[in-house]
């Protein structure tokens, strides 16, 4: 399967990348490149063989309900780009349009 | 409960309405779904935040036991089949109230398939339900806000982590009506289970509406759009209701929906678009590799079942079989679990079951709404075997029916008991002919000639004249006896 | 060095010593501190070490003296004054932890990562972080926004990758031990270049709360050691279950330096059968190598292990299947890099740009190359083509691992296919990828790995893998053990 520009553009924008135009091209090639030694893949005969969910064993162990909240060495302000009144701040979304972005 | 109305007039006959809801609910832990942190409401800005759910380089999830147990609960609440595996998904997106740029959630293996909610029965009696289509766990996102500090979003990460779980309907909702019968039962549901406050007003109730609209008789679905920003159940009805009426007219038009998120504006009583074109969501789902499947044995998810109260539906059942109560009496008692309680001890120790429910229908439920505070509140005040004493003593005529209101009012106001407060107010029922006969006496001399009058036979007096005795007697005067001998007068 | 130099003891003695209070800790530290500035491990130099605290290093050297007044109590520290570096991409609540990338910059992390607090317990001293490959991704430390580490062995040559910098360190004698992580090779390979020994354990023996993901289902921290013993040490001290990682296995570490004791006897490897897999002596690979590999079995069969012929048909797909997996457990763990809540931000006119001019002037090419590539293979349409299908296959090479561990206890394998190549000579991506041949098979199954050093080609060291089954590593030990001792004695003669 080949990748276009329009792909890459397209993955660069849903992983927020910020590519410039001229790195796109060189891109292209690149994933092209990488991505046909990944064509062997789909020759392989997996009928019987269960995707593998994470090596580690056994079902997941849980955690009690209870307990302190893993604390910090340093307050969240030492950290943050910006901070305002114990709320970190990031520029203001551009279109009202992203408001309800999240499920 | 009845099944509701159907469609809106204007298009009916022409287009139906399609709906499948999906509701997210809080669920009632201590700690977050994968650390440690509180979930308390109301605490200052990024307070309740760790490493974890702030999504610092180098951190895990660890999933919260209790979680699991009230989401396995409301699942088998709802009869869904809980899967003995299932796995947890990323879900990737950007985002300033997703930390970790990604939410954990569950996609193709979720915690439990099927299931459904009841909204009432069918004209014949059969459950009317709609079906569920998955119950599925995650972790839920912080709160951004915009327009407190100029050109900037504040976001505040005490939410993000809360566990949720994701209730998903079959698309069988066909009227905005049911949509509405549908939450209203959920939320009871998830209530009775005690897994969630489940109050959109709060938040820890969230509903996404998916609506379309099809010509009459055709089977394939049309295209939908996703109502958000609804925070109450009539304002879902509102929503549901304009975006159809909406949609027909589109595809009256001869036109197509476009697939898209609309806003509900309740104050213009409008949706608008969320987003333009865009790049669409593409989640790119995949397994989530910090955390092993989830793996619940048979033996455990039925002690779980074994856990889950009277729900909803049986309750209402056995109320109506046990105390001979009427649907609409049932459907307003159990509306909370503890209205119900409270009703059932009233009735336990009174022994007449409705005029418990009468006096918990009308009196008690009244009381409460007018404090805005929940019964469990109220039951302090006036806690149920006080009110069984008060029926009682209507009942064996110690008060008479006014003076039981007026005690009940006191008992509110004081916290009493009745007998107190009806010995101290002068309230206990005078029954004894001498006293009666005395208070006639008075109110005749005080009223010769409506007393002249009525005992010439003008019925229409007897009204009054016993009035004025009990105004005289400060309402303890048995109205009955009263009446006798008031009648004994008559020549 | 001098045999008195705290710095030429191995581990354990030099761990026994502090104890018995007969050497102080902070004479150990400061051996340390020394090598290090003679070495010229810094940025100046070797650029092995890119961030220290001397001041503060000596500090907690003083605190480990001061507890030997408490009777056994510093005697019953495994690692009692042992100094330590750690890779960047490893929490440390004192210094930065940048991963390699200008994306956190100046970075201090509020909390620690469950390993280091295991060392500092078993009262070794953190010396400092090292330089390694932009978010662990890379095989030579040419990828890290600090620029490349030198190998010390021939410094116009690469250490390995991405644990370039601990690898260095250790080889240069900085510190005896340095833990790494390896996701597809980044402890074994950097280990075989710099002539060191590494270790990657069985995945979720040690912990990964604190290391900063790259690929989650991959990643292991590691040990690199100047010697078995050192390794074992070190990896007996940070390994078992961690409750604040879902995916560490509640298995205990048994004992790994027990194969210590009978390397000594006549044939300590009686009973150990040693798989001779034929996918990890393709026909191209370096006659040289393949000559130090066969001297290696010899030793191994003089030592009483008998060599057993295996196939692991599947491993030909290692490296596609791993350059699916790895990047798209990465382009998901990378995104909270974002200049939202902590790390550089670079301003933007909205979120979207800002989002967009921090990622892209924060991460590396070779970083920003593997988000693409994995967010391509997550993205609607192709996942079950790419990302589905490659954890089918890597089903397959676990299976491969498995069967042959029915017919025998361990394999050995070259670690690489060729010794340290020159800096700036692997230009190609995916012949750079090919670096991890022989690697990303451990990693894809779970199993423990290890590389020692057994020779050398033009020069330049070279080491074995040798791969156990899961939670075998003490089988692995004990064959390392005992090859290494065999190589020793044979050095002397």
């Amino acid at each position: 399967m080949a990748v276009t520009e329009h792909d890459v553009r397209h993955i660069a924008t849903l992983a927020r990348l910020g590519l410039t135009a001229d790195r796109v091209p060189a891109l292209v090639a690149e994933l092209n490149g990488i991505l046909a030694h990944m064509d062997v893949l789909a020759k392989v005969d997996t009928s019987g063989v269960d995707p593998v969910h994470g090596v580690g064993a056994g079902g997941m162990r849980l955690r009690a309900d209870d307990g302190e909240p893993y604390p910090m060495t340093r307050p969240r302000e030492s950290f943050a780009p910006e901070m305002r009144d114990g709320f970190f701040l990031v520029p203001r979304l551009a279109t009202h349009a992203d408001e309800e972005e999240g499920a | 409960m009845t099944a509701p109305d159907a469609t809106p007039r204007r298009w009916a006959g022409r287009y139906e309405l399609v709906v499948g809801l999906e509701v997210h609910v809080q669920l009632r832990t201590r700690t977050k779904a994968f650390c440690n942190c509180s979930t308390d409401f109301g605490a200052p800005p990024n307070a309740n935040t760790c490493p974890v759910c702030l999504g610092l380089p180098g951190t895990l999830p660890v999933l919260n036991y209790e979680a699991v147990v009230l989401a396995v609960r409301t699942a088998l609440a709802l009869g869904a089949d809980v899967h003995d595996v299932s796995v947890f998904a990323r879900k990737n997106y950007f985002y300033p109230d997703m930390p970790k740029g990604y939410q954990i959630s569950q996609f193709d293996r979720p915690l439990a398939t099927g299931g459904r909610v009841p909204i009432g029965e069918t004209t014949d009696g059969a459950p009317l339900d709609i079906a569920l289509t998955r119950v599925h766990m995650e972790d839920d996102a912080g709160k951004s806000v915009h327009d407190r500090f100029a050109g900037a979003t504040a976001v505040d990460l005490n939410r993000a982590g809360t566990p949720l779980i994701e209730i998903v309907s079959e698309p069988d909702l066909r009227s905005a009506a049911e949509a509405g019968a549908y939450l209203r039962s959920l939320k009871q549901i998830v209530e009775y289970v005690g897994a969630s406050d489940a109050s959109m007003e709060e938040g820890s109730l969230r509903v996404d509406a998916n609506v379309s609209a099809r010509p009459i008789g055709e089977t394939k679905l049309g295209t939908k759009t996703e109502i958000k920003n609804v925070n109450s159940f009539s304002a879902v009805e509102r929503a549901i209701e304009w975006e159809f009426d909406r949609q027909c007219g589109v595809l009256a038009g001869g036109g197509r929906v476009a697939q898209q998120t609309m806003l509900w504006d309740g104050n213009r009583g409008e949706c608008r678009p969320a987003r333009s074109k865009e790049d669409s969501h593409d989640y790119r789902y995949f397994p989530e590799p910090d955390l092993p499947p989830l793996i619940l044995t048979p033996e455990w998810i039925e002690a779980r079942r074994a856990e889950l109260p009277e729900l909803p539906a049986a309750r209402r059942t056995r109320l109506r079989e046990q105390f001979g109560l009427t649907i609409a009496d049932v459907e307003v008692l159990t509306a909370t679990p503890e209205i119900a309680d409270y009703f059932e001890s009233v009735a336990r120790v009174h022994g007449d079951a409705r005029v418990a429910a009468n006096w918990v229908r009308r009196d008690v439920l009244k009381a409460v709404n007018e404090t805005g505070r929940p019964i469990a509140e109220f039951q302090l005040q006036v806690r149920p075997a006080d009110l069984a004493a008060l029926l009682d003593m209507t009942r064996d005529g110690v008060v008479s029916g006014s003076a039981a209101s007026t005690i009940f009012t006191l008992m509110v106001r004081t916290g009493e008991a009745p007998r107190r407060i009806a010995e101290r107010e002068g309230l206990l029922q005078v029954s004894d002919d001498a006293p009666l006969r005395a208070w006639v006496d008075e109110v005749f001399a005080e009223h010769p000639a409506e007393a002249e009058r009525y005992m010439a036979g003008d019925r229409k007096l007897q009204g009054p004249l016993v009035g004025f005795v009990m105004k005289k007697s400060g309402g303890s005067a048995d109205p009955k006896k009263v009446n006798a001998l008031l009648a004994e007068r008559m020549r | 060095m001098s045999p008195h130099d705290p710095g030429s003891l191995p581990v354990a003695q030099l761990a026994a010593s502090v104890g018995a209070g007969r050497l102080g800790a902070t004479a150990a530290v400061q051996a340390s501190i020394d090598r290090a500035r003679d070495v010229g491990a810094g940025r100046d130099g070797l650029n092995a070490v890119i961030s220290s605290d001397d001041e503060a290093a000596l500090r907690a050297a003083e605190a480990v003296d001061a507890r030997r007044g408490d009777a056994g109590d510093a005697a019953a520290l495994r690692l009692a004054g042992v100094p330590v570096l750690l890779k960047d991409n490893i929490a440390t609540v004192d210094l930065p932890t940048t991963c390699g990338s200008r994306i956190l910059e100046g970075y201090v992390s509020p909390f620690e990562a469950t390993a280091v607090a295991r060392l500092r317990e078993a009262g070794a001293i953190v010396l400092g972080k090292t330089n390694m490959d932009e978010f662990a991704m890379g095989s030579s430390t040419e990828h890290s926004a600090y620029g490349p580490t030198l190998n010390p062995i021939d410094r116009t040559r690469v250490p390995g990758g991405s644990s370039g910098g601990s690898a260095a360190a250790v080889a240069a004698g900085v510190t005896r031990i340095a833990l790494g992580s390896d996701t597809g090779g980044s402890v074994r390979q950097p280990a075989a270049f710099c002539g060191v020994v590494g270790v990657k354990p069985t995945y979720g023996r040690v912990s990964r709360h604190g290391l900063v993901a790259f690929a989650s289902s991959l990643d292991q921290i590691g040990v690199l050691g100047r010697t078995v013993d050192d390794a074992a040490l070190g990896l007996e001290v940070i390994a078992g279950v961690d409750p604040l990682d879902a995916t560490s296995a509640d298995v205990p570490m048994p004992s790994l330096r027990g194969g210590l004791a009978h390397v000594s006897d006549g044939l300590p490897l009686r009973g150990l059968r040693v798989g001779r897999a034929k996918e990890y002596f393709p026909a191209g690979l370096d006659a040289r190598m393949r000559e130090q590999l066969d001297a290696a079995f010899a030793l191994l069969r003089v030592a009483g292990a008998q060599i057993v012929d295996v196939s692991l048909p599947h491993t030909e797909l290692a490296v596609p299947v791993y350059y699916v997996i790895a990047p798209a457990e990465a382009s998901s763990n990378l995104a909270r890099f974002d200049g939202a809540r902590y790390g550089a931000r670079r301003a933007g006119a909205g979120l979207r740009e800002m989002y967009e001019h921090t990622r892209s002037e924060g991460f590396g090419a070779e970083v920003t190359r593997r988000i693409l590539i994995g967010t391509y293979v997550l993205s609607a349409g192709y996942y079950d083509a790419y990302y589905r299908r490659a954890q089918e296959v890597r089903g397959l090479i676990a299976q491969d691992f498995s069967r042959a561990f029915d017919t025998v206890d361990v394999l050995l394998t070259p670690t690489t296919p060729t010794p340290a190549f020159a800096i700036g000579a692997v230009s190609d991506p995916y012949e750079m990828y090919l670096n991890d041949v022989f690697t990303v098979t451990a990693n894809l199954a779970g199993v423990p790995a290890m590389s020692l050093p057994i020779g050398h080609v033009d020069g330049l060291p070279v080491g074995a893998q040798i791969i156990a089954p899961h939670f075998g590593e003490p089988a692995m030990f004990r064959a390392a053990y005992a090859l290494e001792r065999a190589l020793a004695v044979e050095a002397a003669a």
